[in-house]
């Protein structure tokens, strides 16, 4: 988005209205917290009511392609911090870089979460849909709200995205936005998508 | 290049806590296992909130817009905790 050198009316300063930009998109940050604490919820409910079939199906999980993309998650995130600094700093073909790094990761993320739903379906633990063993149960409602809660976020790293696309093509935020503002609340929503992550993953897969 | 080194070495403690925690899956501890791998979540986002969110620099305000969601999840989490997990006890 083109660098604003005037507030819109409802500011007195751009200082003020840049504080309410991140305060508006923190506060829509919180409700996504909430939509993800429901999941989180089913899950721990169905961990206390159900322990040995929870941690048999988390076993069965891909512990090994969730921690890459934990890696993968977290770096792209860190790529995203240091494009914000080289958008304040003004150094915005390095900032289009490192998008395009974070924006590659996220990618890379979700190649591994669908090869990962292959596997799956290979394993024969997809709910309905693979011809394998699981009939209802305790079994079958882990790998449903597995499905609904990785789904749910793999969404959101879709939208991310293209919210970070939308800095290099058409806002140019790399280019113009010295303030950072619209760079840095497209970063505090990757940022979030990154902590959802970082619960998902000790929740399915490494239950013990 | 302060900040860049600050989020350069927030990457690397990032990286070290996914390390910790896979570990941990494997040790035998039994029912102490969660409260180490949530333990390491929460770490985790601290780091995330702190350096990468820049919650570091942000004003009282904002650090109470972002905290209030996860003062409403301790809320569901406190009520529904407080019903499942002693529905075994005694009457």
């Amino acid at each position: 988005m083109a660098e604003v050198s005037r507030p819109q009316p409802q500011f007195p300063t751009l200082a003020r209205q840049r504080e309410a930009d991140h305060l508006g998109m923190l506060i829509f940050l919180t409700t996504e917290v909430l939509i993800f604490g429901g999941l989180f919820a089913a899950l721990f409910v169905l961990r206390a009511e159900h322990s040995a079939e929870y941690v048999k199906s988390s076993k069965g999980m891909h512990l090994w392609l969730g921690g890459i993309n934990t890696a993968v998650l977290l770096t792209s995130s860190a790529m995203v911090a240091l494009m914000v600094e080289a958008v304040r700093a003004g150094r915005a073909r390095l900032a289009k870089w490192l998008l395009m790094g974070a924006i590659a990761l996220g990618l890379a993320f979700l190649a591994i979460k669908f090869t990962e739903y292959a596997l799956e379906y290979r394993d024969g633990v997809v709910p309905r849909l693979s011809p394998g063993n699981l009939q209802g149960g305790p079994d079958a409602l882990f790998m449903d709200l597995y499905f609904a809660a990785t789904g749910l976020h793999a969404l959101h790293v879709a939208a991310g995205l293209v919210l970070l696309g939308s800095l290099i093509w058409p806002f140019g935020a790399a280019r113009s936005d010295s303030s950072a503002a619209f760079a840095g609340n497209a970063a505090l929503y990757w940022h979030l998508v990154d902590v959802i992550w970082l619960f998902l993953y000790p929740t399915l897969y490494l239950a013990r | 290049m302060k900040a860049v080194r600050t989020i350069l070495f927030a990457w690397a403690a990032l990286l070290a806590l996914l390390g910790l925690t896979i570990a941990a899956s494997f040790a035998p501890l039994g029912h102490a296992l969660p409260f180490v791998s949530y333990g390491v979540a929460f770490a985790k986002t601290g780091i995330v909130a702190w350096i990468f969110m820049e919650l570091r620099v942000r004003d009282g305000l904002q650090r109470i817009a972002l905290g209030a969601g996860f003062v409403w999840l301790a809320i569901l989490f406190t009520l529904l905790f407080a019903d499942n997990l002693t529905r075994g006890w005694p009457a």
